[in-house]
């Protein structure tokens, strides 16, 4: 049988991020970015904003140290060779831009075996506020590890 | 290198059930997973090391499914576009299946199913040949003012 040992409702210190202009344009490029507001100030400024915007999926990048530590912490125990990511939920409340600091809290909300498939799911809440407290995004990472029950 | 990007049709896009988005293709290039790991901090090796790829039994590296996910993504922003694009996006959701891999061609096509309040409900897959790399995705978008 599988183990059911993983700390369900544990929820990790917050990790804050400093959101960088020169890595809003490092992560654009990387995914193929072309909208100027993520590349350009002047055009981010003409349109109101006070910096360079965060394409949404910059997300994973601010909260990618919080969820990692989730990810790897020894209590949950998930063996990371045979771990796939199985989907993925954002939802956000509004844009970032380079200067802003934020901060994320992870809590592991589910886990779930399913014995006919062998497989475990392992799913993770991530919430991010800004330095107001307020919500800036939101997401569920659905992790899935192979095998685990044997 | 740089990764080749096609957008779809420029004819004004529709928020009406049944639009289609237009189509985002992109040939992700030979080094975009060592891009994307020191971009995202995902440095797993089963995405930048061929030979550990092929230990653990994969045909080579794959692509970061986040990587893909964010191409779903910005189908969705490019479409609205310009300044009123990146906060569009208010919702979006996918699961990964099968494997895709750096030099082959990814086609992003994306649908309307619902428009309420102003806010379109967009469903959105992302293959690889026949491989359906992303699926199920389902998008909420704010519908740009000018409609």
């Amino acid at each position: 049988m599988a183990e059911t040992t993983a700390p369900v409702g544990k929820r990790y210190p917050a990790v804050t991020y400093a959101v960088g202009r020169e890595k809003i344009r490092e992560y654009a490029r990387a995914v193929g970015e072309t909208n100027p507001l993520y590349l350009d100030v002047a055009a981010a400024r003409a349109a109101g904003y006070d910096d360079v915007v965060a394409p949404p999926m910059f997300v994973v990048v601010y909260s990618s140290a919080a969820i990692g530590a989730a990810l790897y912490d020894p209590e949950v125990g998930i063996d990371m060779q045979r771990l796939v990511h199985g989907a993925q939920e954002f939802a956000w409340e509004r844009v970032l831009v380079a200067g802003e600091e934020v901060s994320t809290v992870v809590a592991l909300d589910e886990v779930r075996y399913v014995e006919t498939a062998d497989l475990t799911y392992y799913v993770f809440g991530a919430t991010t506020t800004d330095s107001e407290g307020a919500v800036v995004s939101t997401g569920v990472w659905s992790n899935i590890v192979r095998g685990a029950g044997r | 290198m740089t990764d080749t990007t096609t957008d779809g049709a420029t004819e004004p896009v529709r928020w009406e059930p049944g639009a289609e988005l237009p189509t985002l293709t992109i040939t992700p290039d030979r080094y975009v997973t060592v891009r994307y790991a020191g971009a995202s901090g995902d440095f797993n090796p089963i995405h930048i090391d061929e030979e550990f790829a092929q230990q653990v039994g994969l045909p080579g590296r794959i692509l970061h499914g986040l990587w893909t996910m964010a191409q779903v993504a910005r189908a969705q922003t490019d479409a609205v576009g310009g300044a009123e694009g990146p906060g569009a996006l208010q919702r979006l959701e996918v699961g990964f299946r099968g494997m895709a891999f750096p030099e082959q061609e990814i086609v992003v096509t994306s649908k309307v199913t619902a428009v309420e309040d102003g806010v379109a409900v967009v469903t959105s897959t992302a293959k690889q040949g026949s491989t359906r790399v992303v699926r199920g995705g389902s998008a909420h978008v704010r519908v740009p003012d000018r409609g």
